[in-house]
């Protein structure tokens, strides 16, 4: 399955260019569940992005965790979930020079999440290489509440923090790297759109 | 064209034997603007029958309302603007200059900043300077010259151990690849001086896997002089000349043909002009246009762009 290619949208909605290998430098890869698959296709395209790279991998349940640390990266690290993963991400990331290149593959929410620490460390967007690979579920904060909702994949849906009915929308927050999400039945209480699977 | 100001010449001071400060303040002593690391002014010199424009940095304090201050380096080949502010500028002078445009500012998203400075193009890190003491962020400024004659910065720097300093006269040089390594996440690299300085940093920081978004560069460039040549313009069917020391926005200025600018530099994109015909070879002298517009030669930057052959129609 390759890059997912995401419905042209708004300007806020972001697009994934694909991962394409920078050679023997420094890196830090970061994949979720079939995020997996772009890292091995980068390391057939050219095996040389392993030789100085930290591969953390969050399976998600997929089966790709043996293949993944057969490949040779310098470090291996495999976390249970992205909020265990962070304090790893977090140090690699925080001591990291410039020039060490950063790889993302998978999941929107994790993507999101990763590049929004990386911009707040002062690191520019275009230095930050991702591509979109498995569930297209997204992470959604609530407008009035504020909480985040992972692996949104309907729409209208219920926020899992303050119960309110939310609209998915394209509006895209790069400082919180989270889609933003609005109460769909504010003017018209319980007056609710029938709720279907989004696409990409 | 950005909104100008009267003031008045109140400082001329030599920095070096090649480059001089000047400080502007208002007649009245009316507080100007104030503005943010990197901007520049453009200074109007009215010498004989042209009207110069040149844009310089400004090296005071941002936040000092009370003066601007510019240093200007004589260049003898130029086309004649640092030669007029050496010459005929002394204290007292009444000029017309605009209210500072920043083209070169700090990225607040940055935390750490490297400057890189070469030559003349030490001035608009003198204001970045104020700003960054001020931010309290930190930094660090390469500053390479030719000789302490052209080293202008030198007086006008604090003593700091974040500041080096490279005279190639006495054998120093800027190495490159050691200021771009190690560089800690979000640093961001500013380079102003000559184009060979700024290419060389570029290029540099590229081999060193550096994003573009981190790297930020401004040229000091004036309009090169060049041979005459003449434009027409397609919609009073005008004939100018354009004569070896002016620039082609200078020459529609001077006709009386008011086009829109900013920096006058080739940087800002503000007077790109549509070209209905084109025979001959336009003299792409900007940082504006992006490869494939120069070579389909459809738009031209007046600022500082030139023409050679038979024929340049501009839509105007």
């Amino acid at each position: 399955m390759p890059n997912t290619s995401f419905s042209p949208s708004i300007e806020s909605r972001p697009t994934y260019a694909g991962l394409v290998p920078q050679g023997s430098a420094p890196s830090i890869m970061i994949a979720d569940a079939e995020g997996a698959e772009a890292i091995m296709d980068l390391a057939e395209r050219d095996a040389a992005v392993l030789d100085q790279a930290h591969l953390i991998y969050i399976p998600k349940g997929a089966k790709f965790g043996s293949k993944l640390a057969e490949l040779g990266a310098k470090g291996y690290h495999e976390e249970a979930s992205l909020d265990a993963a962070m304090t790893l991400i977090n140090r690699l990331l925080g001591s990291a020079h410039m020039g060490t290149q950063l790889y993302l593959a998978g999941s929107e929410g994790m993507m999101g999440r990763v590049s929004a620490l990386a911009l707040s460390l002062g690191l520019p967007l275009d230095a930050i290489q991702m591509e979109h690979r498995g569930s297209i579920g997204r992470p959604m904060q609530c407008v009035h509440c504020k909480g985040v909702t992972q692996d949104v994949t309907t729409d209208p849906f219920i926020c899992s923090h303050c119960g309110l009915t939310l609209f998915v929308r394209d509006h895209f927050s790069r400082r919180l790297g989270v889609f933003q999400a609005v109460c769909v039945d504010a003017e018209t209480p319980g007056v609710v759109p029938e709720i279907q699977e989004i696409t990409a | 064209m950005s909104k100008q100001m009267m003031l008045e010449v109140t400082e001329v001071e030599p920095l070096t034997p090649l480059v001089t400060r000047f400080r502007f303040e208002h007649p009245e002593k009316a507080p100007l603007p104030i503005f943010s690391g990197g901007a520049h002014v453009v200074v109007e010199m009215p010498d004989g029958e042209m009207l110069r424009r040149n844009a310089y940095s400004l090296i005071s304090d941002p936040n000092d309302a009370s003066g601007y201050e510019i240093a200007v380096r004589r260049e003898e080949t130029g086309r004649g603007g640092s030669r007029y502010m050496h010459s005929e500028v002394t204290p007292g002078t009444r000029m017309r200059i605009s209210v500072p445009t920043n083209l070169f500012a700090l990225d607040p998203r940055a935390r750490k900043h490297v400057l890189i400075a070469g030559g003349i193009g030490i001035t608009p890190f003198l204001s970045h300077l104020r700003q960054l003491d001020l931010l309290q962020q930190p930094f660090e400024l390469h500053y390479a010259a030719r000789s302490r004659d052209e080293a202008a910065g030198l007086k006008l720097l604090p003593k700091s151990a974040r500041i080096h300093v490279q005279i190639s006269d006495e054998g120093n040089r800027m190495d490159l690849g050691e200021i771009l390594t190690g560089q800690p996440i979000g640093t961001h690299v500013y380079v102003c001086g000559p184009e060979g300085l700024i290419s060389a940093v570029l290029d540099a920081a590229a081999r060193h896997g550096w994003p573009k978004g981190a790297l930020h560069s401004e040229a000091f460039a004036s309009p090169p002089p060049g041979k005459s040549f003449t434009v027409t313009l397609a919609k009073s069917g005008r004939t100018i000349e354009v004569s070896a020391s002016q620039s082609l926005l200078e020459a529609l200025e001077a006709a009386k043909v008011e086009i829109d600018w900013s920096c006058r530099g080739g940087a800002c994109g503000r007077c790109e002009t549509k070209v209905a015909a084109c025979d001959g070879q336009i003299e792409h002298n900007d940082h504006w246009l992006s490869r494939d517009e120069r070579a389909e030669q459809k738009k031209i930057m007046p600022c500082m762009s030139r023409f050679t052959g038979a024929a340049l129609v501009l839509d105007l």
